[in-house]
């Protein structure tokens, strides 16, 4: 099992977008992960606040919910998106890094479902939540 | 009654180009995504012009799910500000030279986008379009596809909806 989550690891560590936005993957187990992208200004959506666009939002979201279906027991290796929805609660608070954690509850031979939230420092009220479908493939 | 003789041609479209523009640029997302806008008429393509860093799976390659998410939600947005902003450019409410610099001049917000993922991304640019189902006073509905070499094989579709900027504060 450690290998699965190393393999995971290596996986995300290699995606070229994953290093565009500076993504790093600070917990992975188990069908579960914890990604944090660092507040960057490159990545703001308004320039007058400062605050971070939903886009990049999402592409940390995804990010994130993709290691946790790789890292799953019972996932024998790559994944890819079928569908994401996300749901924005607030706007991030400029200057914060944003926190991504993401659980695969159930998979099937075929098919992972996943959660996830995105969160600022203010871990009381999610910055964005996540729910999608993902495909279950081998290596 | 006589009618008004049209404006020049070029006058019409540098004046158009330059508040489309006005709003793309402005966002720092936009280009760090590399997001260029074509217009024809009031229709607007998205462009997401290629590079290495929007690769999510090197293996393959192919885009990463996130940036095409990114794409179709900065198309839906883009769509519906210019929808929203335009007329409002045209008849001389808003000064487009304003829209970042004025306070009082919010987007539209998305409350939530679901994005389907139909093919894996091809490592080339991609193009989206969106279309907005129904723009309200407070809520707007829009739907958006990105394709590359076939539009008629398109790489994901999604919906979103919006919250629309109150020039009022609606009273809770």
């Amino acid at each position: 099992m450690v290998d699965k989550v190393a393999i995971a690891r290596r996986f995300i560590e290699a995606i070229p977008h994953a290093k565009a936005l500076g993504l790093n993957l600070s917990t992975i187990s188990e069908g579960e992960a914890e990604i944090t992208m660092p507040y960057n200004p490159d990545l703001v959506g308004d320039p007058r606040t400062g605050v971070i666009h939903g886009g990049a939002v999402f592409a940390a979201l995804d990010t994130c919910c993709g290691a946790a279906v790789m890292s799953h027991p019972s996932a024998p290796g790559a994944t890819a998106t079928i569908d994401l929805r996300i749901d924005y609660m607030r706007a991030a608070t400029p200057g914060q890094n944003i926190t991504t954690h993401a659980i695969c509850y159930h998979i099937t031979r075929n098919v992972a479902f996943v959660r996830a939230t995105a969160m600022d420092d203010d871990r009381n009220r999610p910055v964005a939540t996540a729910a999608g479908a993902f495909t279950v493939e081998g290596l | 009654m006589a009618r008004l003789r049209p404006e020049p041609m070029q006058v019409v479209k540098q004046r158009r180009d330059a508040a489309l523009n006005a709003i793309v640029q402005g966002v720092p997302y936009i280009r760090f995504l590399n997001i260029t806008f074509d217009r024809r008429g009031d229709e607007l393509t998205g462009v997401l012009n290629f590079d290495d860093k929007l690769i999510g799976n090197p293996l393959l390659p192919a885009l990463h799910g996130g940036v095409t998410a990114a794409f179709l939600e900065v198309t839906a947005v883009i769509t519906l500000s210019w929808e929203y902003f335009f007329p409002r450019i045209e008849s001389g409410e808003i000064d487009p030279e304003d829209l970042f610099e004025a306070e009082t001049i919010r987007f539209p917000k998305t409350v939530d986008f679901t994005v389907d993922y139909l093919r894996s991304g091809l490592p080339r640019d991609a193009y989206a379009r969106a279309f907005v189902s129904r723009s309200g006073r407070r809520y707007a509905s829009v739907r958006v596809e990105a394709w590359q070499d076939n539009h008629a094989r398109p790489i994901a579709q999604a919906t979103g909806h919006f919250l629309m900027p109150q020039s009022e504060p609606i009273k809770e």
